[in-house]
């Protein structure tokens, strides 16, 4: 087929509107809501005594936490969604979840404790997050991937990478109110983990799927 | 160069706002730089220029099916230019040979360079022929024969809205095929 009738062509197909990219991100990450929340309420719940812990301040500070790594995430998954965007001048947002931590940590080590660091950093709970985050976010790292797919990344991998890790702040979210290790170091230690498998899973993932 | 960018964006806003003249103009003044500079690169990597054309169509086509990720406030030149460079590494990646692309390989081409000789691309016309018989007909028509949205609906007794979602399912999937190639 020559060119020119290819252009005739697409200039017929105009009038399609695609809608933006965050439209699509949205959409999809609302029909994975359910899955991942029916996952969590059937097999873990929220802990019992969460009207007691939201009076601590550190059990408080894991949803800042993870809120802003989610937030942070899906606002660069957005930008990085153009052909022409790099990482530069949005990667910083990506830190700001960790410099809340530590902060945690710093507050944390200012106040006096009942255990030693180490049992606060092992926790009782390393296995179970460990294992739970990353599988809460698969189905929202497949919905997030699915929304992103609308946009034209340059570099597929550095995308899926951010999808896996707006999917692991959605989760840890979750996770955080059945967890009943606050310490931030605690936080820090498996979160962190969790997080960066389903980093990792979500780079391998969008290097095939977000190639456009 | 300035004024080449600013009509681009000038034009494809108007494109945006359902302006289809506009966006068949633009595509027209785009296609000669995307081609020299696919002539460029595949000359660079040791491999016969008359491939260009094949790779322009991709280009195109991905301008198409992407263009709601530009954003109407910015400069349309760089955002054309970030999807035919990797379009163009891609291509030639599936060629074999991993190549270094300069984004100047498409700033700088003069929009006055006339395109060469080249053999017409054969990469789309083999892809439509393996597309469901509804978008294929549609397609074959529109591009082909030169129909309007309008005649093709009444030869195939569809309406001009089905006509429209097949050709953009058409192009969609055409698209999809090329890169899994």
């Amino acid at each position: 087929m020559d060119t020119d009738r290819l252009i005739r062509t697409l200039a017929a197909d105009n009038g399609h509107r695609a809608p933006p990219v965050g439209y699509a991100l949205m959409l999809a990450l609302l029909a994975a809501a359910p899955v991942s929340l029916l996952m969590f309420f059937t097999e873990l719940g929220v802990r019992p005594d969460v009207m007691i812990a939201m009076r601590n301040p550190f059990f408080d500070l894991k949803f800042a936490v993870t809120l802003a790594l989610a937030i942070a995430a899906i606002a660069v998954s957005l930008h990085l969604s153009r052909p022409e965007a790099s990482l530069r001048g949005f990667g910083w947002l990506l830190v700001i979840p960790a410099g809340i931590l530590t902060a945690g940590i710093g507050g944390e080590m200012m106040m006096p404790q009942r255990l030693p660091m180490m049992t606060r950093l092992v926790g009782k709970n390393s296995w179970i997050c460990m294992t739970t985050i990353p599988l809460l976010s698969l189905p929202i790292l497949a919905a997030a991937l699915m929304g992103l797919r609308h946009g034209a990344p340059s570099r597929p991998a550095v995308a899926g990478a951010v999808a896996g890790m707006l999917s692991a702040g959605l989760a840890a979210t979750l996770y955080a109110s059945h967890c009943t290790d606050d310490s931030p170091l605690f936080v820090a230690t498996w979160y962190t983990l969790a997080t960066a498998l389903v980093t990792a899973i979500g780079a391998l993932a969008g290097s095939k799927l977000l190639r456009y | 160069m300035r004024e080449r960018d600013d009509e681009w964006t000038g034009l494809m806003r108007s494109a945006i706002s359902g302006d289809s003249a506009a966006y068949h103009r633009l595509l027209k003044a785009v296609t000669p730089v995307l081609r020299a500079a696919a002539r460029r690169g595949l000359a660079r990597s040791g491999q016969p220029v008359d491939q260009s054309e094949d790779i322009v169509q991709d280009i195109l086509l991905a301008v198409h099916l992407k263009r709601h990720t530009w954003d109407v406030n910015a400069p349309f030149a760089p955002w054309l230019f970030a999807i035919a460079r990797n379009k163009l590494i891609d291509a030639l990646r599936r060629r074999g040979r991993r190549i270094f692309v300069d984004i100047d390989d498409f700033a700088e081409t003069l929009p006055g360079e006339a395109p060469a000789e080249t053999a017409s691309a054969s990469e789309v016309a083999a892809q439509l022929q393996t597309l469901p018989a509804r978008q294929r007909d549609v397609l074959q028509s529109i591009a082909v024969e030169s129909a309007s949205i309008k005649d093709t609906a009444a030869k195939f007794s569809m309406s001009e809205g089905a006509v429209r979602v097949a050709l953009h399912r058409g192009l969609t999937s055409l698209t999809a095929k090329l890169r899994e190639q």
